[in-house]
C-alpha cells in the first residue's frame, strides 16, 4: 500500500549527521555503494564506468558548501545526504503502484522492485533528491538504512547499523531510534541543536542534522593579516640583500 | 524539469482527445451536432485515437511497461494511479454513448443523455486527474500551483474546440456557437498562459540554499563542492536548465500559434464559409497542436526542483 501507515509504531530508525566533524572523506558513501551493491537493492549499476562519462546509482552523495556572512567571512560545510525516511513521505505516497513503501514497524521507506514500473514520479515528488533510478533494471532505487545489515543475525551486534555509519572516520554520523526521545540520537539531538533540511516541504524528516559549531577564533578578532611583499627597509638586512640580488 | 518527448505526446494527444469527444457529447446533447454519419464517426475515431495514442505513449518511459496495470492499484493516494483508473473508466459512458449516437440514434431517450453527461463529467475528471499529477508535487514550485489545473482543462477544451471547428468545415458544417465558443476560449487560453508566465518569474520556491541545507544563520550559502566530477540522474532529470533567451522565444512561438494564428483561422470560417473558411480552420489546427507542444515543453523545462538548490542552483 502506498498510503503511509495509518498506526506507525512510534519507532523511528534514521540517522544523525553531525555537519560540525564531517570532513568530506566520501568514505560513507563508498562503502554504501559496497554494501548495497550487493544488498537489498543490488545492483547498484553504474554504466560506463572507467570510461569517458562514468554514472551510476548511489544512495549517498557527498555535497560541500561555501557558507559567507555579512562581514564576507566564510566556511567551508561539508554536507552528506541521503533518504532522510520522511514521516510523511511524498514519495510513498504517488506511488501509483503500491512499490513504494513505508515500513509500520520502523519507519524505513523502501521500494519493492519486483512492483516498481520505472515511472520516475516518486523521485519528483522527493524535494532532496534521495531516490536515483536505475536505467539498466528499470526501477527506482533508494537509501534501505541498511536494512539488510541493521537486523542481520549473522553480523555481530556492533556491525548492525548501517554502512555509512560504521565507516565515518571521525563519527559523524549516528544511528538510532529517533521516536524515542530518551535514544542517544535523541538526546545528541536536543543538545547539538538539531533540524530539519526544508521543514517547509511538510516531509517531517526523520534523519537530523547537527550545525557547525562557532568558531573559535571568529568573533571579533582581526583576521589574519594577508601577506605583502616587503619592500621598504623595514625588511631584513638578508631579506633586502636577496632582494637586490634579484633585481638586478 | 526534463521535458519527456513521451510525456508531452501523452498530455497535449489525450488532452485534445478528452477535449474532442466531450465536445461531441456536448453538441449532441444540445442538438448542434449535425446529422452526419461520417462526421460524427471521424470525430469520435480521432478523439478516441489521441485518447488511446497519449495514454500508449505514457508507458513509453516506464521501466516496466508490462506492469503497467499495476499503477492501476493505489487511487487512494496516487493521483496517477487516480488518472489511470479514471482513463479507463471514461472509456466506457464515452465509447457507449459514442455507439449509440452513430447506430442508434434515438434509442434510450432517458437513459442515452445520462450516459453522455456521465461520459463529459468522466473526461474532464480524467484531465484534472492529469493535471494533479504535476500540481500534487510540492518541490516543483512552477507546478504546485492553481494554475496548472485550470491550464490543463481549459487547453484540453482548446484543442478540442480547434478539432471539432475543423471536423464540421471537413464535412461541409459550420457551427456558429462552436465558432464563437472557440474565439472565446482562445482569447482566454492567451490571457491565461501570459499570467501564468508572470506567475512563474514573479514567485520563487519557499525552498532557498540556506533551507536545504539549514546553515541560513551562518550566512550565504553556496555549492562549493558537486558530490561528483559527472552530471547524475538527479541532474538530467530534475535540473534540466533552458537557456533564458530561447525561454523567451519559445514562449512567443507558444503564444502565436497555440492561440493568436489559431484565432486569427477562425475569423475566416465565421464570416467565409466554404473552401477558404474550412482550409483556415485545418490551419488552426496544425498551428494550435503546434503551439500546445511548444507550450507542454516549456511547463516542463522551465519547472524548476528543489533537488537543484543542492547542485548550485540560487533558487528554485
Amino acid at each position: 500500500m502506498t498510503s503511509l501507515p495509518k498506526q506507525p509504531s512510534g519507532k523511528k530508525l534514521g540517522l544523525v549527521i553531525d555537519l560540525d566533524i564531517c570532513v568530506g572523506c566520501h568514505a560513507c558513501a563508498v562503502n554504501c555503494k559496497e554494501w548495497n551493491t550487493g544488498g537489498h537493492s543490488a545492483p547498484l549499476t553504474d554504466t560506463d564506468p572507467y570510461g569517458a562519462a562514468p554514472s551510476g546509482v548511489w544512495f549517498n552523495r557527498i555535497h560541500s558548501f561555501e557558507v559567507t556572512n555579512e562581514q564576507g567571512a566564510g566556511r567551508t560545510v561539508n554536507f552528506p545526504k541521503s533518504c532522510l525516511h520522511c514521516e510523511e513521505a511524498p514519495c510513498v505516497t504517488v506511488c501509483p503502484t503500491g512499490a513504494s513503501y513505508k515500513r509500520e514497524e520502523d519507519g524505513i521507506v523502501l521500494v519493492n522492485a519486483d512492483h516498481c514500473i520505472g515511472c520516475k514520479l516518486c523521485s519528483w515528488a522527493c524535494p532532496y533528491g534521495a531516490r536515483e533510478y536505475d536505467a539498466d533494471a528499470g526501477v527506482m532505487k533508494k537509501c534501505t538504512l541498511c536494512v539488510d545489515k541493521i537486523y542481520n543475525p549473522n553480523l555481530p551486534e556492533e556491525s548492525r547499523v548501517p554502512a555509512c555509519v560504521s565507516s565515518c572516520p571521525t563519527g559523524a554520523r549516528s544511528f538510532g531510534d529517533l521516536g524515542d526521545p530518551d535514544s542517544d540520537v535523541s538526546r545528541l539531538v536536543a543538545s547539538r541543536g538539531g533540524f530539519d533540511l526544508m521543514p517547509e516541504q511538510e516531509c517531517r524528516p526523520t534523519n537530523k542534522y547537527l550545525p557547525p559549531r562557532p568558531k573559535k577564533t571568529g568573533d571579533g578578532a582581526a583576521p589574519a593579516q594577508a601577506l605583502t611583499p616587503v619592500t621598504d627597509s623595514s625588511a631584513g638586512l638578508l631579506a633586502r640583500w636577496v632582494d637586490r640580488i634579484l633585481s638586478a | 524539469m526534463h521535458p519527456a518527448k513521451s510525456v508531452i505526446f501523452f498530455t497535449t494527444a489525450s488532452g485534445a482527445g478528452y477535449g474532442l469527444v466531450f465536445l461531441l457529447i456536448a453538441a449532441d446533447l444540445a442538438g448542434l451536432l449535425p446529422a452526419s454519419f461520417w462526421l460524427s464517426f471521424t470525430g469520435y475515431a480521432v478523439g478516441f485515437a489521441l485518447i488511446s495514442g497519449g495514454l500508449l505513449s505514457s508507458t513509453f518511459h516506464l521501466g516496466h511497461p508490462e506492469r503497467a496495470w499495476r499503477a492501476l492499484t493505489q487511487w487512494r493516494s496516487s493521483w496517477l494511479s487516480r488518472e489511470g483508473v479514471m482513463a479507463i473508466f471514461t472509456f466506457i459512458p464515452t465509447g457507449l454513448f459514442a455507439l449509440h449516437q452513430l447506430f442508434w440514434p434515438g434509442a434510450f431517450p432517458v437513459l442515452a443523455p445520462l450516459v453522455g453527461l456521465a461520459g463529459m463529467v468522466a473526461a474532464a475528471v480524467t484531465v484534472y486527474c492529469t493535471a494533479m499529477i504535476y500540481a500534487s508535487l510540492k518541490p516543483v514550485h512552477g507546478w504546485h500551483n492553481g494554475y496548472v489545473p485550470v491550464g490543463y482543462l481549459l487547453f484540453s477544451l482548446i484543442t478540442g474546440l480547434v478539432l471539432v471547428n475543423a471536423l464540421f468545415a471537413l464535412f461541409g458544417f459550420s457551427s456558429l456557437p462552436f465558432l464563437l465558443i472557440g474565439l472565446g476560449a482562445l482569447v482566454l487560453g492567451l490571457v491565461f498562459k501570459i499570467a501564468y508566465w508572470r506567475f512563474l518569474d514573479g514567485t520563487q520556491s519557499l525552498s532557498t540554499p540556506e533551507s536545504a541545507t539549514g546553515l541560513g544563520e551562518f550566512g550565504r550559502v553556496s555549492l562549493f563542492e558537486a558530490p561528483h566530477t559527472e552530471a547524475n540522474y538527479l541532474m538530467q532529470e530534475m535540473g534540466f536548465r533552458i537557456a533564458r533567451k530561447h525561454a523567451t522565444k519559445l514562449r512567443r512561438i507558444a503564444l502565436l500559434c497555440a492561440f493568436m494564428l489559431p484565432f486569427l483561422l477562425t475569423l475566416p470560417g465565421i464570416f467565409a464559409a466554404g473552401t477558404v473558411g474550412g482550409l483556415c480552420l485545418c490551419l488552426a489546427v496544425v498551428f494550435c497542436a503546434l503551439g500546445m507542444v511548444t507550450e507542454r515543453w516549456l511547463f516542463f523545462a522551465e519547472a524548476r526542483h528543489t533537488v537543484s538548490l543542492y547542485y548550485g542552483a540560487g533558487h528554485a
